[in-house]
């Protein structure tokens, strides 16, 4: 186990050593504390090695990830896990705006509500939210899943192309193109595994899932107005 | 981008400790803003009667006891002054509209930053850091602060065009943001009496509150009434008499958290602002939501 303490490390000098790693043999865990709500916390990890922050972390944490496990004992501020290629995070607490942006791949779990924008324009990556979501979450969401224990504020899926969304609680209200779709078969077996990963004892049948109409992104003259 | 900041003490037994704990929570937002810093501090109170005014002149030899002096022949009673800098703070037994049109007259080239019976304004261009050691804010004392590290985007970096601007008699505004219809609502307000001294787009919105709390509006009507006519994205954090309230856009780009413990609540930008308050591993932390008002206030005043 390495310790780092950021009260006496900078965050560059950890993002270095954890980039220096060899990705078939990246070693014993990390451990760091002192976070203090730092950005950019193990960014852009690229082998498969386990990093345990003991506190809140700040803005981007373990963005841009591949391979890594990732663990934040306490909040993570705006962007956690963006743009995410593979690997897993996992948030012990609450996350700020844009959780999972962009993110291709790999796993992000919240423990807590995430606010606003979660997963806006993800591309691939499963998201399991065991709170509640804010507003203008899914905006843009172009692929993976991402499901919501809690409830969902305004304007979920906004904008929504081929991503799908569950949510178990209440949704303020939908975004232009997002639409309450049948639980098939599949999707209670998708929701089971994704829940299962993420620790989760909700069950699939409590969820309802919403996705893309597909009337706004194949663009259609006579639908102008709903943009 | 802007770091805007704010400390609020539930418990009086940490008063003294004001200043320390807001320098640090200030220092510690400059980078979003390291062209200009300001804060108010709302401390002793004056007795009923009397107005607080703190002045600012660009010269930091500007002759303050001349003007003591002159002031003591119009207002027959010599005022409290403290110099600070390029500021003075100056206690009168006097009206505030009185003591205003009075320095307008005899002293253009010193501007008014705030007035009231608690508040303390104080902004500088430069480095947050550079700013606080100038003004001494370690050893300020008080129930609460609040304050803004700038970065400038809609107007010139001055001493004017820094934050916070006061919105009224121990009312003051910061602000994280930009508003888009500042020009139009400047002008509707100006033609309604209200003055402004810059191009400052976070002004207008000082200049609103102050407009709608001159109609009789209460702060919190004032600010739920702002969600409709202010365009544009804000995190504002606004300083009363006996408290602050925090208020964000209806979209929310511009971050804000907040901790609460039985000693205090606190804002900022961003949770690195907060770590080193007391109790901060304990303290209820969480994002205030879009549109809507939090305020703030003690009895013990």
């Amino acid at each position: 186990m390495n310790v780092i303490d950021l009260s006496q490390t900078t965050v560059r000098e950890l993002n270095h050593a954890l980039h220096q790693l060899e990705p078939t043999d990246p070693g014993p865990r990390w451990v760091v504390r002192e976070p203090r709500g730092a950005h950019a916390i193990a960014c852009g990890l690229r082998v498969p090695v386990t990093v345990e922050i003991e506190g809140h972390a700040g803005y981007y944490c373990a963005g841009m990830n591949q391979f890594a496990t990732v663990r934040v004992a306490g909040n993570v501020g705006v962007g956690v896990a963006e743009n995410m290629m593979s690997g897993f995070v996992h948030v012990h607490g609450n996350a700020s705006q844009s959780a999972g942006a962009t993110a291709h791949g790999g796993m992000l779990v919240i423990d807590g509500d995430a606010s606003a924008r979660c997963g806006i324009s993800m591309k691939g990556v499963d998201i399991v939210v065991k709170g509640s979501v804010g507003h203008m979450s899914g905006f843009m969401a172009q692929a993976g899943n991402l499901v919501v224990c809690g409830d969902a504020g305004e304007a979920l899926g906004d904008s929504i192309y081929e991503a799908r969304i569950f949510v178990r609680g209440k949704v303020k209200d939908l975004g232009a193109d997002c639409v309450e779709k049948p639980m098939e078969p599949e999707h209670f077996s998708l929701l089971k595994t994704l829940l299962e990963r993420a620790g989760s004892e909700a069950q699939p049948e409590e969820f309802r899932r919403y996705g893309s109409a597909r009337r706004l992104y194949r663009f259609h003259i006579d639908h102008a107005g709903q943009y | 981008m802007c770091g805007i900041v704010g400390l609020f003490f539930k418990n009086p037994a940490l008063e003294p400790e004001l200043g320390h704990y807001f320098s640090v929570m200030l220092d510690s937002m400059s980078s979003r803003g390291p062209d200009s810093a300001g804060f108010a501090v709302y401390g002793d109170e004056v007795p009923a009667g009397c107005v607080k005014l703190t002045l600012h002149h660009p010269n930091e030899q500007f002759d303050w006891a001349a003007l003591a002096s002159a002031m003591s022949h119009r207002f027959q009673v010599a005022p409290n002054v403290k110099v600070n800098a390029t500021h003075a703070r100056l206690i009168l037994p006097a009206a505030e509209q009185d003591a205003r049109a009075w320095l307008t007259e005899r002293f253009p080239g010193v501007a008014v930053m705030s007035a009231g019976r608690r508040i303390e304004i104080m902004k500088e261009v430069g480095a947050p850091a550079a700013v606080l050691a100038r003004f001494n804010v370690r050893q300020m004392t008080g129930s609460h602060a609040i304050g803004h590290t700038r970065m400038a985007t809609e107007s010139a970096v001055t001493t004017a065009g820094s934050h916070p601007f006061s919105t009224g008699p121990d009312l003051c505004l910061v602000h994280n943001g930009s508003l888009s219809n500042h020009n139009r609502l400047r002008a509707q307000l100006q033609r309604a009496g209200i003055e402004f001294r810059t191009d400052n787009d976070s002004e207008v919105a000082a200049g609103y509150l102050t407009w709608r709390l001159q109609q009789g509006a209460s702060l919190k009507e004032a600010l739920e009434a702002a969600l409709h006519d202010l365009d544009g994205f804000y995190t504002f954090t606004i300083g009363t008499r006996d408290g602050f309230a925090v208020l964000r856009d209806p979209i929310a780009c511009k971050p804000a958290v907040m901790a609460e413990t039985d000693d205090y609540v606190a804002m900022a930008s961003e949770y690195r602002s907060l770590v080193g308050l007391p109790g901060i591993e304990r303290a209820h932390l969480w994002e205030p939501e879009p549109a809507t008002v939090y305020s703030w206030t003690t009895s013990r005043n």
